[in-house]
């Protein structure tokens, strides 16, 4: 064929292909965004967004819908599970990087790794089967009993201890963030430069003051990244927390007693919404998930600007 | 006029796994002088001078075989802590490292703070010194506390001279210091070197032998990992005794 | 501070980060373990062959769900790959291009994204124009999912490709296009493979998504426009329920996601690395 179509009109052919493709996918999200909220209106209308937002009943036989508790459950359930967490998740980074001997380092990358891959529902079956009986019997009862013998003003707080609840769902949690946070940390921590390290090693520092001291603020960026990026994956976590939550939409929580979250209400309730109310009332709840979930990465993208600008600020 | 012996190794060997990176290598290095370490590349000066600082000890992979005696005591003795060696000799490296997360101020004082130094006045002190002795105290003392990464190439050097002055070594070993600098910079750090020879011992690895003829005292010449000539600085660069010394000299290689 | 102080704080600390990462491993050893333990034994002729027994009776496989999860996985990876791939290429091989800034937003976000979001998504999109559950909007469920780990393994890949190459080429004469169609991407091949994979695997072990899309089927089927069962789905229906029988299918089922979990990893690993 003549050398100019070849040329020509092939490059426009391909970037117009790529370009449409790209072009789509943007739309794409845009739709997402629009159809989220176009099916949440009805119900965003009806209570208003705040009143939607802050209202702390849910209750889909009176045709009344408050986000307020499973709000609240998702904070709390992501939040502690990011606390019981970013230890662990740090102190697996930096043996893998920094401690492990050469032929340690690959092995367990990869069982983190392989963790942080596991399917959510499998967490979810793990946690029912082996790890909420035990709890139940070894953990919850016993300080329940043992609050009712001394401490009976606890015993709203700490709740019926049937091991489904608060507690188990948020240490599930807490397992299934751990690993993927720590294999985030440890891309960061690998990436610190040689030179670095054996310039606080020559001012004759100790293996741990080389880590706190030039590694860890190296990649600090980095690990606040991984860190975020976990709280996004709690935030939205839904099929072990469904399992092992209890699916109670009602306040005021207690510890051992039954939750929910943004994400287990929608999956216990979606297929049984009984009206279109209720639906657009879940779909509204998709969207305030969504939303935290966009708040969080844009202040953490704001934190991670700030860190690395403060360079040397006091 | 025979000026004290701070450090001498003594058929000192370091193997990188089966081979060897230098072999048998018996050397002084006078107090308060500056020792130049020559050589084409691969010849194993920058290995020779990292064995002296136990550097070597970070990679698994490395054997150090003989002795290197510091004060008369070797380093390597099992009694020794390296941590304790490397405050006594301190390392400036071929790339600037300053870091990045740390301000100038802190950058320099970062090794005085591992041993627990806490005391402001103090620090400031030494920083200051440090400094002046790095000749970068003028440029940057009005703005101590921005960023270290916000610094010329140049000036980064300087600052890991200071910060690894303001430890107080006895000894500093300078992997090619200015090779990753430009001229003017190369020129400041030579011309600093003389006046830092008056605090402490020096030994500079470089390749570039009008930099070893202009500031050093003693100079080794390296080959293949073995070392071909020690001598005064004039005597080897004037009057070399062994003929492949004298070739590398002229530059019929390397 | 004293040299015996800093060495023995050097060691505690050493001996925190160990029981730290033990803190990570242990767990992971039980959850393996117990998959194992228990989903071998459920892992007969029967489950890979038979349909579901109606509930409380023993017995029966998960024949429907492990084809479910191939047809709606697969469907979704073709969705996906299209539009990642794409999107890949644009951010990698014309990056000055003015939808790059938008592109890359959107796929930065969407790999932050709640899974259940996508299902809620692909309900609107697709379950109810149809007015059913299907396995296709199953898929497009997946896909969303699927699409930024698409895109940002292809445009890593591509970008790590030395630009000589897209040089000799266009020396050679090639225009732009073919550049990248014959060169570039063959070059990028294990990689870009590679992020496909892990793609899947992701599409395979998801649940929530799929509550409301493809929702499940007991009976056999392969048209993606039947309600479709997945592995996951099976997981959750059967672990939550009260039948014994159930809880030990179940645990076949998460034996049998895992070691695709496991293979996928193990690929990516080999594949990915050798490119680095």
């Amino acid at each position: 064929m003549p050398r100019w179509i070849y040329r020509r009109l092939g490059d426009r052919l391909f970037a117009g292909v790529v370009v449409a493709l790209g072009l789509g996918l943007v739309l794409l999200a845009l739709l997402i965004a629009y159809e989220l909220y176009s099916g949440a209106a009805p119900a965003l209308g009806r209570f208003g967004f705040f009143g939607f937002l802050l209202g702390r009943e849910w209750d889909a036989v009176r045709g009344v819908f408050g986000a307020w508790p499973a709000l609240l459950g998702t904070l709390i359930t992501s939040a502690l599970a990011l606390v019981l967490a970013f230890f662990p998740a740090l102190a697996a980074a930096i043996y893998v990087v920094e401690l492990a001997p050469a032929w340690l380092k690959e092995p367990v990358a990869y069982l983190v790794d392989l963790l942080a891959a596991l399917p959510s529902v499998v967490y979810g079956l793990w946690g029912l089967f082996v790890l909420v009986p035990p709890l139940r019997a070894h953990v919850e009862s016993p300080l329940y009993l043992w609050a009712a013998a001394h401490a009976p003003g606890v015993l709203p707080l700490l709740g019926p201890p049937t091991g489904i609840g608060l507690f188990s769902a948020t240490l599930v949690l807490a397992l299934m963030i751990v690993p993927y946070a720590s294999s985030l940390a440890r891309d960061a921590l690998a990436l610190v430069p040689r030179e670095q390290r054996e310039a606080m090693y020559a001012l004759g520092a100790t293996r741990w003051e080389v880590i706190r001291g030039a590694v860890i603020p190296y990649a600090r960026a980095g690990i606040f990244s991984g860190v975020v990026l976990a709280l996004a994956r709690a935030l939205g976590e839904t099929m072990a927390v469904t399992m092992l939550i209890g699916n109670s939409v009602e306040l005021p929580y207690s510890l051992f007693g039954p939750a929910a979250t943004m994400a287990s209400l929608i999956a216990n309730e979606f297929t049984e919404a009984s009206d279109d109310l209720h639906l657009s009332a879940l779909v509204a709840v998709g969207l305030l998930l969504l939303l935290i979930a966009l708040l969080t990465n844009l202040v953490a993208t704001w934190i991670l600007n700030r860190m690395q600008l403060e360079g040397g600020r006091r | 006029m025979n000026p004290s012996v701070r450090m001498e190794t003594r058929d000192l060997s370091v193997y990188y796994g089966k081979k060897p990176g230098v072999k048998e290598i018996t050397l002084p290095i006078y107090d308060r002088q500056i020792t130049a370490l020559i050589g084409p590349s691969g010849c194993g000066k920058t290995t020779f001078l990292r064995a002296l600082n136990r550097m070597h000890d970070l990679n698994p992979v490395v054997r150090v075989e003989g002795e290197v005696l510091l004060d008369g005591k070797n380093i390597y003795d099992p009694d020794v802590d390296p941590v304790v060696v490397r405050r006594r000799v301190g390392m400036v490296f071929q790339r600037p490292t300053p870091f990045p997360t740390m301000s100038i101020f802190d950058n320099v004082v970062a090794g005085l703070k591992l041993v627990g130094e806490r005391d402001r006045k103090r620090l400031r002190q030494v920083a200051e010194e440090a400094l002046k002795a790095a000749a970068l105290w003028d440029e940057v003392k009005d703005r101590l506390f921005s960023p270290a990464a916000g610094l010329s190439g140049g000036q980064q050097q300087r600052l890991s001279i200071a910060r690894a002055l303001a430890v107080e070594p006895e000894v500093l070993l300078m992997d090619e210091p200015t090779s990753a600098l430009d001229p003017a910079s190369t020129q400041a750090i030579e011309d600093l070197l003389a006046s830092l020879k008056e605090r402490v011992t020096i030994v500079i690895v470089t390749h570039n032998m009008q930099q070893a003829a202009r500031v050093s005292d003693h100079t080794a010449f390296f080959l293949d990992g073995s070392l071909i000539e020690f001598d005064r600085t004039e005597k080897i660069f004037t009057n070399p005794k062994d003929p492949r010394t004298e070739a590398y000299i002229t530059g019929r290689f390397g | 501070m004293n040299l015996g102080r800093r060495r023995f704080r050097d060691r505690v600390m050493a001996a925190l980060v160990v029981l730290g990462t033990l803190v990570v491993l242990v767990p992971l050893f039980f959850i393996l373990f117990y998959v194992f333990a228990e989903g071998l034994g459920a892992l007969n002729w029967a489950f890979f062959t038979q349909g579901p027994r109606p509930p409380g009776e023993a017995g029966g496989g998960m024949l429907p769900a492990i084809v479910g999860t191939f047809v709606v996985d697969l469907i979704a990876l073709v969705l996906a790959a299209v539009l990642g791939l794409a999107a890949g290429i644009l951010l990698a091989e014309y990056p000055e291009h003015p939808l790059n800034p938008p592109l890359r937003l959107v796929a930065d976000v969407m790999a932050g994204l709640p899974a259940i979001l996508m299902g809620l998504v692909a309900f609107v999109l697709v379950v109810k124009p149809l007015g059913h559950f299907s396995g296709l909007s199953g898929s497009v469920a997946l896909a969303l999912i699927m699409i930024p780990i698409i895109v940002r393994a292809t445009e890593g890949v591509l970008k790590l490709i030395p630009w000589e190459l897209r040089e000799a080429g266009l020396a050679l004469g090639l225009p732009r296009w073919r550049v990248v169609l014959s060169l570039v991407l063959p070059a990028a091949r294990g990689g870009i493979l590679t992020g496909l994979m892990l793609a899947l695997a992701r599409g395979a072990g998801e649940a929530a998504p799929l509550l409301f899309t493809a929702f499940g089927n007991p009976y056999l089927t392969t048209n993606p426009l039947e309600p479709m069962d997945t592995l996951p789905l099976k997981i959750f229906v059967y672990a939550v329920s009260p039948y014994e029988d159930w809880h030990r299918q179940a645990w076949g089922a998460a034996l049998l996601l895992a070691l695709l979990i496991m293979a996928a990893s193990y690929l990516a690993r080999r594949y990915a690395g050798g490119r680095r």
